[in-house]
């Protein structure tokens, strides 16, 4: 964060030059055809000025050659534009397969963060350079929005859904943090710092502090307190589903719909268990609505994520490089119940 | 030119009855823009006291002057009072109600009654409004996103969400009120192609307004039922989509920006070919562009949406449009520069504010390309960029374009012409404080200062502070017209029949109108802004 007046901000980020440069460009843009406007306006102005009281324009009502460039050409300089706009954007919008997640919980008027390791920071969020960082972000309350101008990113942050910004910082230093989306009373005080270290310092900071253990072994223990692990057992003779191996795979829900096991599926799963349930199953599971928080959700998200083999996650050791997708592992068999 | 010995002609619409009676149950469009014209400036006024104190709060980082609870109430009430009962009213009610019959040839409106009773609509929903500032106030922002305006503010909502929805209704009649007498009201000769283009910009307004207010008037039902009854609508607590209150509400309130920028573009069509004495430049494709953004602005909602979670290939289709809608936005800046091109143009009062509108209106629209760009838009959008954009565009673009109309025609309505020096003046003073205002906030913008926030880092300082002296020289801007202009009512010269020497319908009757608008049924065999004037009498 910088003193003094900048008229530009910082560019912290992959992604930022290469939005800088759109923005430079339209700023060319916007100058040049300004004081176009401006100085045919003035010119004109000024050379027919109306000198005779009576005088008249000449006759003149329009060219059709005129009109066909001064639509077409514009039209094309937009198009170019909105070409050149979207490649960003599709970079931004998606995140690459390989990332460093962090979980994001926003309330009126706090930031959340929980890191894989365990580590929980507020209004504070430490990420390593050169690492693809993927925020998963929720909100207990209302619309916030997860801003921070020097990485040039920005997404809203909605109560009952998961959405993502990603980014790869790219300079070590502390950068704002801000809501962007109104959110109330306090909305300009929902703010923070975004600090972005060398990976050793990153390393450092992640191993110093109190350990609770990694996010998974957190849910994994709400998974036992909530007594999930009676019905979600391993070996297939539970009520419910198998959670080994489940998530990202689309399963087939008793309505005949597929749906793709995601964050939201599980969470939506949670709380209210009888709307998508598994063929083949019976809408046995009650719901957690009120018995779990949004960030007790997130952690058993990254239990669920992290049931990559049937080893109990005490055995996981903590992954602070995101799900490693573990390709030998055999699939379990799909529950038979008839 | 008419000289300063004309008098005023002995009877006309304003002492035709000159009791309270005769103007409150007035059927008069004249007259009814009148009350228009009382009733919008007061809610400019409230509108812009409210931007003096979030002006004054932001002079300085920390947030010192107003409580937070005071400022979020501050600044949606200064959204609410600007869109919905100044910008989206401001030209259509005052200068549309009043110069479309004359412009046409009509002796009023279709139906005189259903416009005194939008007056009525709008000036009841106003009072709801004013309800809210007095009883709680309201902190939703004038765009009442859910889930928090449904379950979290604590302000008076319910009274506000009324007020704009029974305002609503004034702004459909008005508009199904202008369609109607564009079609069948219409002099003998005034074909659709000899319309004036201030009249199309109305037809491609009212359109909007009739077809996009309904979706408003619903939403805001549903957001009252939601926070009332607890329904599951847009609180994902139990069962709503938060998201789609945007999509409802953008649905219309993009399509709003339209019915704000339309109108005072036709504004600016007549005044550039008044001042330039001169047929406006490729007439068609003026008045299609009219269509053209009325129509392709009904497909552009998801701009707003870019970052909230609407799928990457909707923001597609919203982006290309939204970029498609620029390019009739800028073929009419290219006509009416050409229509200046071997013009005689007049260095009065109007054409100072078509100067200033161009101007500003260039910078609104270009920087639209920025938003549009949805690679550029997640970094900008809800910082101040969007703040300065829109205040381009909205307060750039259509308030120039109502102020330059008000000059323009002030001589037809008040058969009384103002100081026109003080008139250039003021068109400078606010072109200067507008730029001072606004263009700070772009830069602040792009570092990242977003928007609503009543504290805000350091180092944003100098240019919010730059921005609050600019306005302070915009405030002296408006307050300016509202005295030479009062002033010229009593002490102004007898401004004649004609006084610009401009052609179309309304200069042909007397200043002011009689009642009836013309003596006789006015017959046209002229193409529009066809100079000179083959009409006999007319002075050029």
């Amino acid at each position: 964060m910088r003193s003094g007046t900048p008229l530009f901000p910082e560019a912290a980020s992959t992604i930022a030059p290469r939005v800088d440069a759109l923005y430079l460009f339209l700023v060319g843009l916007t100058a040049f055809m300004t004081i176009l406007i401006a100085a045919l306006v003035v010119i004109f102005m000024i050379k027919y000025k109306r000198r005779d009281p009576n005088s008249i324009g000449a006759r003149i009502h329009g060219g059709m050659a005129l009109e066909i460039i001064w639509s077409i050409i514009p039209l094309i300089i937009v198009l170019g534009i909105f070409v050149w706009s979207t490649g960003i954007f599709f970079d931004i919008a998606r995140p690459p397969a390989e990332t460093m997640n962090i979980y994001a919980t926003g309330k009126q008027w706090m930031w959340k963060f929980q890191h894989l390791d365990g580590q929980r920071e507020i209004n504070e969020l430490h990420v390593p350079v050169g690492r693809k960082v993927k925020m998963i972000m929720t909100s207990e309350d209302v619309i916030h929005d997860l801003y921070v101008p020097a990485f040039r990113v920005k997404a809203d942050v909605i109560p009952g859904r998961y959405s993502h910004i990603w980014f790869e910082a790219t300079k070590a230093g502390e950068y704002h943090l801000f809501c962007a989306e109104y959110c109330g009373t306090q909305h300009s005080g929902m703010i923070g710092k975004v600090v972005v270290m060398e990976p050793d310092d990153f390393q450092a900071w992640l191993s110093g502090g109190v350990q609770e253990g990694s996010l998974a072994s957190a849910g994994s223990k709400l998974f036992q307190d909530l007594a999930c692990n009676t019905c979600h057992r391993p070996d297939a003779q539970g009520r419910g589903p198998v959670l080994q191996n489940l998530f990202g795979k689309t399963v087939t829900l008793a309505s005949g719909e597929n749906v793709v096991v995601d964050e939201a599926y599980i969470r939506e799963s949670i709380l209210t268990p009888s709307q998508k349930v598994t063929a083949g199953f019976q809408p046995t599971m009650p719901t957690f609505q009120g018995l779990v928080s949004e960030e007790g959700i997130l952690q058993l998200i990254e239990y669920v994520k992290s049931l990559k083999t049937d080893m109990p996650v005490s055995a996981v050791r903590p992954n602070t490089g995101g799900p490693a997708p573990n390709e030998n592992t055999p699939a379990q068999a799909p529950p038979t119940r008839n | 030119m008419s000289s300063s010995t004309v008098a005023m002609p002995p009877t006309h619409y304003l002492n035709n009855g000159l009791t309270l009676k005769s103007w409150l149950f007035t059927k008069d469009h004249k007259r009814i823009a009148l009350l228009y014209l009382v009733a919008v400036t007061f809610f400019f006024m409230v509108g812009a006291a409210f931007a003096v104190a979030i002006r004054l709060e932001l002079a300085t980082p920390a947030g010192d002057l107003l409580s937070d609870e005071n400022y979020n109430r501050v600044f949606t009430m200064h959204g609410v009072m600007m869109v919905f009962f100044f910008l989206i009213p401001a030209v259509p009610a005052i200068l549309g109600n009043f110069l479309i019959p004359l412009q046409i040839g009509a002796k009023d409106l279709a139906f005189p009654k259903l416009n005194l009773l939008s007056f009525y609509i709008y000036f009841v929903g106003s009072l709801f409004t004013m309800y809210s500032i007095v009883s709680g106030g309201l902190d939703t922002g004038w765009t009442f996103y859910t889930p928090f305006s449904t379950v979290a503010s604590t302000s008076a909502v319910v009274p506000a969400a009324l007020g704009i929805f029974i305002n609503g209704f004034s702004g459909i009649l008005t508009g199904l009120n202008f369609i109607v007498t564009i079609h069948k009201m219409r002099a003998p000769g005034m074909t659709w192609f000899r319309l004036p283009l201030f009249v199309w910009a109305h037809y491609a307004t009212s359109l909007i307004q009739v077809l996009g207010t309904p979706v408003l008037a619903i939403t805001i039902v549903l957001v009252a039922a939601e926070r009332i009854f607890g329904f599951g609508l847009f609180n994902p607590a139990v069962g709503g989509d938060p998201v789609l209150f945007q999509h409802l509400f953008w649905f219309y309130s993009h399509p709003a920006v339209y019915i704000m920028i339309l109108p005072a573009m036709g504004i600016i069509s007549e005044l550039v070919a008044a001042s330039a004495r001169k047929q406006v430049f490729g007439y068609t494709f003026v008045a299609f562009a009219s269509i053209g953004i009325a129509v392709i602005g009904f497909l552009v909602w998801g701009h707003h949406m870019f970052v909230s979670g609407e799928s990457v290939y909707a923001a597609l289709v919203f982006s290309v449009l939204s970029f498609i809608v620029a390019v009739p936005s800028a073929v009419k800046v290219f006509n009416w520069i050409a229509t200046m091109y071997r013009g005689s143009v007049s260095w009065e009062t109007p054409m100072f504010y078509v100067a200033g509108f161009i101007g500003l209106f260039a910078i609104g629209g270009l920087t639209g390309l920025f938003l549009a760009s949805m690679g550029l838009d997640v970094h900008l959008t809800d910082t101040y960029f969007i703040v300065a954009h829109f205040h381009y565009v909205m307060v750039g673009g259509t308030i120039m374009g109502y102020l330059g109309g008000i000059h323009f025609w002030w001589p037809k309505i008040t058969g009384r012409m103002y100081n026109d020096l003080l008139g250039r003046v003021s068109a400078v003073v606010i072109f200067v404080g507008f730029n001072l205002t606004f263009f700070p906030q772009f830069v602040v913008g792009y570092l990242g200062m977003p928007r609503r926030y009543h504290a805000y880092p350091e180092e944003f300082q100098v240019l919010n502070v730059l921005s609050s002296a600019g306005a302070s020289v915009l405030a002296v801007g408006y307050l300016m017209p509202l005295f030479y202009l009062a002033y010229s009512l009593k002490y102004g010269a007898i401004a004649g029949d004609n006084p610009h020497g401009a052609v179309g319908l309304e200069w042909n009757t007397t200043s002011p109108p009689p009642t009836e608008n013309f003596k006789t049924t006015p017959v046209v065999t002229w193409e529009a802004y066809e100079y000179p004037t083959p009409v006999e009498g007319h002075v050029v």
